[in-house]
């Protein structure tokens, strides 16, 4: 299964909601404003750094760029990825949840 | 009405503006309808202010490359205020700590006020527009 969350985590639970419900091995797309759940320097990020071990999380970095990060301000065990990448991770582990 | 006697706009009420932004750019449209408001106000000479609260601070951020999500950066907009004479830009300490950032990520001048000072703030206005 891909899990996708494109809300910012600081105003929505759609985060804490998709981690809670995803399974182990599952991958878990971040992006639009979603992205801010992967910056350093949050509680959230924080907390997406700490399920990486579980869930292969993965964020898109054009809306990273986007917003003004790169990928050195990005937690650690979080990939980067393109739109070729958005494109083979539904290929990969599709279907996919969306929480909006 | 004679010539030369078409009302003025100089002459009208000023009242002060607060635009409250507390949205995240590019993910929805507030961001740039505020935008849009701020500088409509502008032309009409009132008195405006801004303020960053939640995740409003990152509508500010330093270093946004739209280019690849093929969006208009807000950015040089927000750069050109200064221009219109709007120069009473507010951050939210509180909200600016809880993402990471620091009050040199901001690509234009602000005052960071605790939120304390920022409800006042919001309390001294005739006119609050949110977004």
């Amino acid at each position: 299964m891909l899990h996708t969350v494109n809300k910012s985590p600081f105003e929505r639970n759609a985060l804490d909601a998709c981690l809670t419900h995803a399974k182990k091995g599952s991958a878990v797309l971040l992006f639009e404003d979603g992205v801010y759940a992967a910056t350093k320097g949050t509680a959230p990020g924080n907390t997406v750094a700490g399920v990486a071990k579980d869930l292969k999380i993965f964020v898109l970095g054009p809306d990273l760029k986007a917003r003004g990060y790169d990928e050195s301000q990005v937690v650690a065990g979080v990939t980067v990825v393109d739109y070729g990448g958005f494109v083979d991770l539904v290929v990969e582990h599709g279907p996919v949840t969306a929480w909006l | 009405m004679s010539q030369g006697d078409e009302p003025s706009f100089e002459t009208g009420v000023v009242k002060k503006f607060l635009y409250l932004n507390r949205k995240a750019p590019y993910g929805t449209v507030y961001a740039l309808e505020v935008l849009e408001m701020v500088l409509i106000s502008a032309a009409f000479e009132q008195d405006v202010h801004l303020a960053f609260v939640d995740d409003g601070v990152y509508q500010i951020r330093k270093g946004q490359d739209t280019k690849s999500v093929e969006m208009k950066s807000f950015l040089p907009t927000y750069r050109a205020l200064e221009g219109y004479d709007i120069e009473k830009l507010y951050v939210e300490k509180e909200s600016m700590e809880e993402r990471g950032l620091t009050s040199g990520d901001f690509v234009v001048p602000v005052e960071v006020i605790d939120r304390a000072a920022m409800g006042s703030l919001i309390d001294s206005m005739d006119v609050v527009l949110g977004g």
